[in-house]
């Protein structure tokens, strides 16, 4: 049987987690629930004259046709970010596993984006891809291809997508090879013995053991994509043409900051703040069940 | 060591002006002018700091003017709000509506006993600014009005002329393509030049309410026939690249300076960026008229920012300000300012001076813009607008525009949509103002 113990109340335990308990309460609880106060308000800029609207703000969104599209769009440049930057930074970080001479040197290359700041990262892609003096769209004249992002909004997309998913590769491609380092030489050497290829091993052996790397990573670079492309968006296109490029958070910033519709902004920031926490709990419950940690 | 002296001495020296600094009154002025201007700003302020000692004006460079705009609104909601503060003209509802944090120039210059003399100023600039009974809200700084740019060199090689109505423009685009021209026309800040302008130029109104001046219940109603024929054109004018889309704001100026497009319509203020980027001969003229609409223009509508007071402050700061708004409109430095970036003077007198000091003989067509808001006296039509919520209504204007120029729907129907979208936003203005 079991020995009972009581331990002296302590205040230690509590001073431990008071840290992050108070950063969370000033940095997330306080300003989520300000945003949450705020979505109930139509106010005008200076906040002289207040009313309270209940779900008003709510309902004209959804009721909102452009605030619909910009919800697919949305999950469309995710998926397709997340997709081309973990699928490039896992074929990267297979070949560079097998480097032997200079790795550091690819390495180190290969993570140079990510210290690159979103809105920079954005501005070297406009210059490349500036439909009048950019090097691109000159290459592709040359094959017979117009290129006018300012016009077509697919051009515009893709531009965004290949911007965000270009600096996110190098911290996925950081991530999975650690992932790949870690596995246990002597298991791909065995199967190296037993006759299977580079490819087969990869595929067998060492996708299934970096899963967990795979699934964190889709998180990760999920959340990147609904919000911290907003620096991309802003310095390429500013969510145009014709709203093609429109996506949630950018839609929270114009709103909010250029058209000063505090309410109306705060109401899209907690719908967006709803839809995280649902990603992530679908994530959580269904996609982790596949993982073998 | 004379060097330790030296330090000694300049040490000596800084604290005895950051003493005299501290007996001086402190006016801020935030502002959104980066680069060159931003170097002006500072050098007016500069000038007006040497010219007296009991107060100094600190220019703070606050990033675009949104992000100018919604800075100050912020500090005002914080109470760390500046004197002085720098706004484009499409937020001037927005400020209009919040009355008590706005000090009205021409109140404040009065309570501070500075001589204001409205009359000194062009109409079309101070029209936008003035409220219905003519009283000055907020200080005009730089303004500049759409004019259209030619590649002087690339007209002549086509053997056309300038063109001066829209007729001639579309004949100009079919000579400059077919001399070899990448494209005929271009223009930025669409709803501005195509829209706004487009309207004032031909006495029409884009919304009613006279465009918004004489109540928060107003409506678009700039989805007519007038503009959306126009606008039909002009995207019938793609076959061929007689017209090129180059993207919103400034975004399209690369396509005249590199010698693509042969004519641009865009702000006056691209003066400079156009000196020093184009190797060729180029000009400026006044829009082009529209002959089926009206017989003679109108007069153009500006854009650029004014200055606007805040409140909250002591009245001897608003002392220092008047002094400094005087100073700024002063015909000396409103000349240089007008000839150093290409805003229109904002005072008949400035005008004069730059004309007397020979300005526009030696740059031909600098005086377009000038020419262009003081044409006719400003109607109800052409004064200015004031639309709440404008900055979103012009972008509602750029994504419409954006579906026409890409085929996907006609100049009607991008009107009629972007009418609609507006009136909610306005609707939605209405309602937080009251």
């Amino acid at each position: 049987m079991l020995k009972r113990v009581h331990f002296p109340a302590s205040l230690l335990p509590y001073l431990l987690v008071a840290p992050q308990v108070i950063i969370t309460l000033i940095f997330f609880i306080w300003p989520a629930s300000q945003a949450v106060y705020q979505s109930f308000l139509i106010e005008d800029a200076f906040g002289f004259s207040t009313e309270f609207v209940w779900f008003e703000n709510f309902e004209y969104l959804l009721q909102n046709d452009h605030y619909r599209d910009s919800f697919g769009r949305t999950i469309f440049f995710s998926a397709a970010v997340a997709f081309l930057s973990m699928s490039f930074a896992l074929i990267l970080a297979g070949f560079a596993d097998r480097v032997v001479r200079g790795s550091t040197a690819y390495r180190t290359l290969l993570i140079w984006p990510y210290a690159v700041a979103p809105v920079l990262a954005g501005a070297l892609f406009l210059f490349m891809f500036n439909p009048t003096i950019g090097i691109f769209p000159y290459l592709l004249e040359m094959v017979g291809y117009d290129w006018n992002h300012y016009l077509n909004g697919g051009q515009a997309m893709f531009l965004v997508i290949i911007a965000a998913a270009w600096k996110q590769v190098a911290y996925n491609f950081l991530f999975y090879l650690a992932a790949m380092q870690s596995i246990p030489r002597s298991i791909i050497e065995a199967a190296a013995i037993d006759g299977a290829g580079p490819t087969r091993r990869f595929a067998t052996i060492i996708f299934p053991l970096i899963s967990p790397t795979t699934f964190f990573l889709l998180v990760i670079n999920a959340v990147y994509a609904f919000f911290e492309t907003f620096g991309i968006i802003h310095a390429v296109t500013q969510g145009g043409p014709a709203n093609s490029t429109t996506t949630l958070v950018y839609k929270v910033y114009n709103d909010g900051f250029i058209g000063l519709d505090l309410g109306g902004s705060a109401a899209q920031s907690v719908i967006l703040m709803f839809l995280v926490i649902v990603m992530t709990v679908i994530q959580f419950r269904f996609i982790e069940k596949r993982v073998q940690y | 060591m004379t060097f330790t002296k030296t330090l000694l001495a300049s040490s000596a020296l800084v604290g005895l002006m950051a003493g005299a600094a501290a007996a001086q009154t402190e006016i801020h002025w935030w502002h959104a002018m980066g680069g060159a201007n931003g170097e002006r700003v500072d050098r007016m302020a500069a000038e007006f700091n040497a010219m007296q000692s009991d107060y100094v004006i600190v220019p703070t460079y606050k990033g675009n003017y949104t992000e100018t705009m919604t800075a100050a609104i912020a500090a005002f909601r914080a109470g760390e709000q500046p004197h002085l503060v720098q706004v484009f003209e499409v937020g001037t509802a927005t400020m209009m509506a919040a009355e008590g944090a706005i000090y009205p120039v021409e109140e404040m210059m009065a309570d501070a006993g500075e001589p204001f003399d409205g009359s000194a100023y062009l109409p079309a600039v101070v029209s936008y600014y003035q409220t219905s009974e003519g009283e000055l809200l907020s200080m005009p700084f730089n303004s500049s009005t759409p004019v259209m740019w030619y590649n002087a060199d690339a007209l002549e090689a086509a053997g056309v002329g300038v063109p001066s109505t829209w007729d001639e423009v579309e004949t100009a685009a079919q000579a400059l393509v077919d001399s070899g021209m990448a494209c005929g026309l271009s223009f930025g800040w669409q709803s501005w030049v195509m829209v706004e302008n487009f309207s004032a130029w031909h006495d029409m109104p884009m919304g009613t309410q006279e465009n918004g001046f004489a109540g928060f219940d107003t409506e678009f109603t700039f989805n007519n026939e007038a503009v959306a024929n126009r606008l039909q054109r002009i995207a019938d004018m793609q076959e061929g690249n007689l017209f090129v889309y180059g993207g919103r704001r400034g975004d399209s100026l690369p396509l005249f300076t590199n010698g693509e497009c042969g004519m641009w319509m865009n702000s006056s203020a691209y003066y400079g960026s156009i000196v020093a980027q184009a190797e060729f001969e180029f000009g400026q003229t006044m829009l082009p008229l529209d002959t089926d609409l009206a017989d003679a223009p109108q007069n153009s509508i500006i854009g650029g920012a004014t200055l606007w007071a805040l409140r909250g402050h002591e009245a001897a700061e608003y002392e220092g300000l008047a002094q400094f708004l005087t100073y700024l409109s002063s015909p000396e430095v409103q000349a240089w300012w007008h000839q150093e970036t290409g805003y229109v003077p904002i005072t008949t007198a400035a005008a004069e001076l730059s004309a007397s000091q020979g300005f526009y003989d030696e740059n031909p067509g600098t005086d377009t813009a000038g020419q262009q808001l003081s044409l006719n006296a400003p109607t109800p039509n052409s004064r200015g607008i004031r639309f709440g919520n404008f900055v979103q209504v012009r972008d509602v204007i750029n994504e419409e525009l954006e579906a026409l120029w890409a085929g996907d729907q006609t100049a009607a129907e991008a009107l009629d949509n972007a009418v609609e979208r507006g009136n909610e936003l306005l609707r939605r203005f209405e309602r937080s103002a009251n």
